[in-house]
């Protein structure tokens, strides 16, 4: 039996991955939009199509802590949240890259409060950039599926052991109805087969996890865990590769259109990139020569990818979903900024902060944007960043 | 009950204790450090089939310097507010991992560790949403009545009238203003199975509470009275007299939560003032007889409502 394409829900992809996995311990706390990927899961348990316990925390701190305990103890650990529910188990995301766990979260993605809004953006992912995650954006629901089965098999490798995020836009993606091709039990099976931890909590080989470490070992820890965060980049790749032999879909750190002769290149993540692909698209077809990004790879950070890529064009214009308050532009353009900045040739970088909070940015917003970049490096009036759309 | 742990609570001695150290020595306890006493009996009882999730803390910091461990049995630390998630994570694993067949069906103790403060002030919410899911664990505060290893801060158990270096006693205000939090009521009021306050200066009821806890299927919380003589000014090797004072005065009750039923394990028949127990240490120097009278009251009252709850007085 092979794989079959389903319409589902892309949380139910979702959880339909996180069942495929045969994960061992759930432990999720409801918070809107990730509300349904934790509803089904728990169904699954009910039903006994997934064997697994699952955990009704308290809260979403104690939803890590508890992947934490389990994933220590050698189980292959799931839980999935949005917005406060990371910011507030932010700590022990630190810990569990800290403590190597490979752990696998589903980020349904929603803007940070206040005001309070359950709506869709950037900011939540953002607010934990340097927690140590292996940090993954899908686009659309066919991706969140996948995403959500390599995760594990990255993370898992004994080569990263390191714990992985999928993140997915809140409602645009995680609620719509999508046709998504999804592998059989034993075509998951095959792929990913049943964890079996190099060092776990137990009797039969005790071991101590989480020592504290005085200054004159943690910059050495640090280090380490830098580096071989950075290492996990190669199985990243190789575990695409073999994805796409078995399974025929192409996955790259950042997937690029139209950008080997672009005069500018439009960088996006997630799923405004399907709108952006219509909008560049529309532009090409008017003989304007423009690019797309979309990013996939968040950390590590595809840095040799972002200089051969974007560098290509002499204008790139940055669409961020998110706002670093009192900051000097939006993070994923201050990080491809960084990038550039000891290169002899780099490209212009024009930050636009749209689509804050859910807020539709369509195909004539993408072109608008487009026009204005263009027309302030013509200037040469490049701002730190501007915020699109936005009434003054 | 293991007949092996029933021989060992009759004609209770110290010869009859286990020889085997699962909590080693050489770790970084203060002198007279009650807690690390402790932990070292806990060890003894539940043996080495146990697995530790331990709460930022003193018991943590004096035995988990990197590269080095007390710990002969699996342990783990991960935050302050959280060993209670993380010990529930473990029995999770354990759980799914043995039914699926992944590791091999036994019996296998998990702890969730935490001081006064990891347990009762920023350790509840995950201590309540535990205890209420009903985890297979063993829960144990072990209380020294203040956050000791960040420099002697109080906390939610610190009782009144304790100077701090966060209650300090000034001109206007005389040390900790309020009274001690109630936590084993707290826990107790989850109807777990298993409740229990136990002290170190009595061995022989904190055995046999730990083995009742370690038999217990389902949630068990051990709150235990464990003197710092560094935080509670008083000479190292005071420490266990202090807390047999403490039960003699009436300051801490030892007693039982059985499948809902309370029985005083203790009995003092002739409580001393909580006088003589407050005088003995540095951390109550500044109170007057009046302030003591006042705590005197308040002991009373509470003694003679363990008594009635307990079904000691009519």
């Amino acid at each position: 039996m092979g794989s079959k394409r389903v319409s589902l829900e892309v949380s139910e992809v979702c959880a339909e991955a996180v069942r495929l996995a045969d994960v061992d311990v759930v432990a999720a706390y409801p918070i809107t939009p990730q509300t349904h990927i934790a509803e089904v899961l728990s169904e699954m348990v009910a039903d006994g199509v997934l064997d697994a316990e699952y955990i009704n925390v308290e809260s979403e701190h104690s939803a890590m802590s508890c992947c934490i305990g389990a994933s220590a103890a050698g189980a292959r650990s799931f839980t999935a949240t949005s917005a406060q529910g990371l910011a507030l188990m932010s700590e022990m995301l630190y810990i569990a890259s800290g403590l190597r766990l490979p752990i696998v979260m589903a980020l349904v993605t929603r803007t940070l409060s206040a005001p309070l809004s359950i709506w869709g953006d950037y900011s939540d992912i953002m607010s934990v950039r340097d927690c140590g995650w292996i940090t993954l954006f899908a686009e659309d629901g066919q991706e969140v599926f996948d995403f959500t089965l390599q995760a594990f098999r990255i993370a898992e490798d004994e080569r990263v052991l390191f714990p992985a995020m999928v993140c997915m836009d809140g409602f645009h993606l995680s609620h719509v109805l999508e046709p998504v091709d999804v592998i059989s039990e034993e075509e998951a099976r095959d792929f990913l087969p049943v964890y079996r931890p190099k060092y776990r909590l137990h009797p039969s080989d005790p071991v101590s996890m989480g020592c504290f470490a005085m200054p004159d070992y943690f910059s050495e820890i640090k280090k380490r865990q830098d580096e071989e965060l950075k290492g996990s980049y190669p199985v990243i790749l190789e575990v695409w590769r073999e994805w796409e032999e078995r399974f025929g879909r192409r996955y790259a750190p950042l997937m690029s259109y139209w950008v080997d002769d672009a005069e500018m290149i439009l960088v996006i993540a997630g799923g405004y990139a399907g709108t952006a692909r219509l909008a560049v698209e529309g532009m090409r077809k008017r003989g304007m020569k423009v690019g797309l990004v979309s990013w996939k790879l968040w950390r590590p950070f595809p840095l040799d990818d972002v200089r051969e890529i974007l560098g290509k064009a002499p204008l790139v214009l940055v669409v961020d979903r998110a706002l670093s308050v009192g900051g000097a532009g939006g993070p994923i353009a201050n990080e491809i900024r960084a990038a550039f900045y000891h290169e002899k040739v780099r490209p212009q970088v024009v930050s636009m902060v749209a689509g804050l909070s859910g807020r539709d940015v369509l195909q004539r917003d993408f072109e608008a944007m487009t026009k204005r970049a263009m027309e302030l490096a013509e200037r040469g009036e490049i701002p730190y960043y501007e915020m699109y759309g936005v009434r003054e | 009950m293991s007949e092996e742990r029933a021989q060992l609570l009759k004609g209770f001695t110290p010869k009859k204790l286990p020889r085997e150290e699962y909590f080693g020595p050489g770790h970084r306890a203060c002198q007279g450090c009650a807690p690390a006493v402790m932990l070292r009996h806990l060890l003894k009882v539940l043996g080495p089939n146990t697995v530790v999730a331990t709460a930022t803390g003193c018991a943590e910091i004096i035995s988990s310097p990197y590269p080095q461990t007390a710990w002969k049995i699996p342990w783990i630390h991960s935050a302050f507010e959280n060993a209670a998630a993380t010990a529930a994570g473990i029995e999770a694993a354990y759980k799914a991992l043995m039914r699926k067949k992944r590791i091999p069906k036994e019996r296998i103790y998990v702890v969730s560790l935490a001081g006064d403060g990891g347990t009762a002030d920023i350790g509840l919410q995950a201590l309540s949403g535990a205890l209420e899911r009903g985890h297979d664990c063993i829960f144990i505060c072990y209380d020294n009545e203040a956050y000791m290893n960040t420099g002697i801060q109080r906390s939610g158990l610190t009782p009144f009238g304790a100077s701090t270096t966060t209650s300090p006693a000034g001109r206007i205000f005389k040390g900790q203003r309020t009274w001690k939090k109630d936590i084993a009521a707290i826990a107790a009021a989850h109807h777990i199975p298993y409740v229990a306050t136990a002290c170190v200066s009595y061995m022989k009821d904190m055995y046999a509470k730990m083995i009742k806890a370690a038999d217990t299927r389902g949630p068990s919380f051990l709150h235990i009275l464990a003197p710092c003589p560094t935080g509670w000014r008083c000479p190292p090797d005071m420490a266990i007299e202090i807390g047999r004072m403490a039960v003699q005065s009436g300051m801490f009750h030892l007693y039982e939560v059985e499948n809902g039923v309370k029985r005083l394990t203790v009995k003092v028949k002739e409580r001393i003032p909580v006088k003589e127990y407050i005088r003995a240490q540095g951390r109550f120097r500044h109170l007057t007889d009046e302030d003591i009278e006042e705590i005197q009251r308040r002991v009373d009252e509470e003694y003679e409502r363990l008594l009635r709850e307990a079904g000691e007085m009519a």
